[in-house]
């Protein structure tokens, strides 16, 4: 049944969000750590493991891959929802700081992802 | 004019999917034979997004941008956090265990790292407009980690409400760009692999400027970045009210 990959990426996102929103209450922050990558983890791990293969191939494996597949027009959404005409309002200050924070870590992405692949250049690949 | 509208209220959701439909198949139909392949299609989906966006801002005078106009609520919903973290946590079906191990030192480095350093530049940048009492320094320099943790931030030390209100702004601007700039980039700075992904999901922080981001760039790599991106916010208001408020108070 469809319903079946349906549910199980429900019970991900569920549990990932409920150990995010606990994390939060423990760390003393009002923001939810981490869980919806929790819930990524939880479904990467399920996917990998015999006993939730039934929930995983086959037709239940279609109503995971829909969900999937729909992510780029929600995205889509999410961008015509965006308070953009506040970000243009915020005036130079916050348009100087948004464009110098990113364009800073944009640079920071070929240093650190040299990190913890010290065999890049004699590896296969 | 009113069936309309009935039809159109109560079945929002429906409307969007329809909607968005619309503009998916208008985006690859231009990415196609205006630029031949060359911009991605769901690169200018998000571009008319945005577009659609200001102009939904300008005229409703909402904050939720074309979700504001009454016949396109929906939007609202389908693009709101419930679905977006539900098709996140599904893109992350058929990764690999192994990838994620790989990239997870570095991840986690990438996490910090974004953070503060995206925390100083905006801090840097407040200063620079004159600036001088620590809580407004924090607070604007929080904003630049991510639109939620500048406001957070902000609360939890009492910055007044314009202060707040621009660390926002600062916040929207880099998760914009992030969702403009990421495809044009993405060559020169190496993002093509699980790896990367997760570093730049680390750097950035923050979600939705990720999410699209990524998905313009390529789509494969969207539940890496997601992955490391979605600790970034928690992990900025950890840091932002304590630590950070520290050092720029022993500063300032």
């Amino acid at each position: 049944m469809i319903v079946y990959g349906v549910a199980l990426l429900s019970v991900c996102l569920i549990v990932g969000m409920l150990i995010g929103e606990s994390l939060g209450v423990l760390l003393d922050v009002d923001a939810n750590v981490g869980g919806v990558g929790i819930a990524m983890l939880f479904l990467v791990i399920a996917s990998n493991t015999d006993k939730f293969k039934s929930l995983c191939t086959g037709v239940a494996g279609e109503g995971i891959k829909f969900w999937s597949a729909m992510y780029i027009p929600i995205v889509v959404a999410m961008a015509a929802r965006q308070n953009v005409a506040a970000a243009i309002d915020g005036g130079l200050l916050a348009l100087v700081a948004g464009v110098a924070a990113v364009v800073v870590s944009f640079a920071l992405v070929p240093l650190l992802s040299r990190i913890g692949r010290p065999n890049v250049e004699k590896g296969p690949l | 004019m009113d069936i309309f509208e009935t039809v159109f209220v109560r079945n929002n959701l429906i409307v969007a999917f329809a909607v968005i439909g619309v503009i998916m198949w208008l985006s690859y139909f231009l990415a196609d034979k205006l630029t031949a392949g060359r911009i991605h299609g769901s690169a200018i989906a998000i571009a008319l997004g945005l577009l659609a966006a200001y102009w939904g801002g300008l005229t409703t005078g909402g904050s939720t941008g074309v979700a504001d106009v009454a016949l396109l609520g929906g939007i609202g919903l389908m693009g709101g956090g419930m679905m977006r973290d539900f098709a996140i946590v599904a893109t992350a079906f058929g990764v690999h265990l192994s990838e994620l191990k790989k990239a997870g030192i570095a991840g986690v480095i990438s996490i910090f790292a974004g953070v503060i350093v995206s925390f100083i530049v905006g801090a840097a940048v407040a200063v620079m407009f004159g600036y001088t009492d620590a809580v407004a320094i924090t607070t604007i320099g929080a904003g630049a980690v991510t639109y939620i943790v500048g406001p957070v931030t902000g609360d939890a030390l009492g910055a007044t409400d314009a202060v707040i209100t621009l660390s926002v702004a600062a916040g929207l601007v880099k998760s914009i760009l992030v969702m403009i700039g990421t495809p044009l980039v993405a060559k020169s700075i190496g993002l093509d692999n699980p790896q990367s992904a997760m570093v730049f999901g680390g750097l950035m922080g923050t979600t939705s400027g990720v999410a699209a981001g990524l998905a313009a760039t390529d789509p494969k790599l969207v539940p890496y970045g997601a992955m490391t991106a979605t600790f970034y916010t928690g992990v900025g208001c950890l840091l932002g009210p304590s630590i950070l408020f520290f050092i720029v108070s022993a500063i300032y």
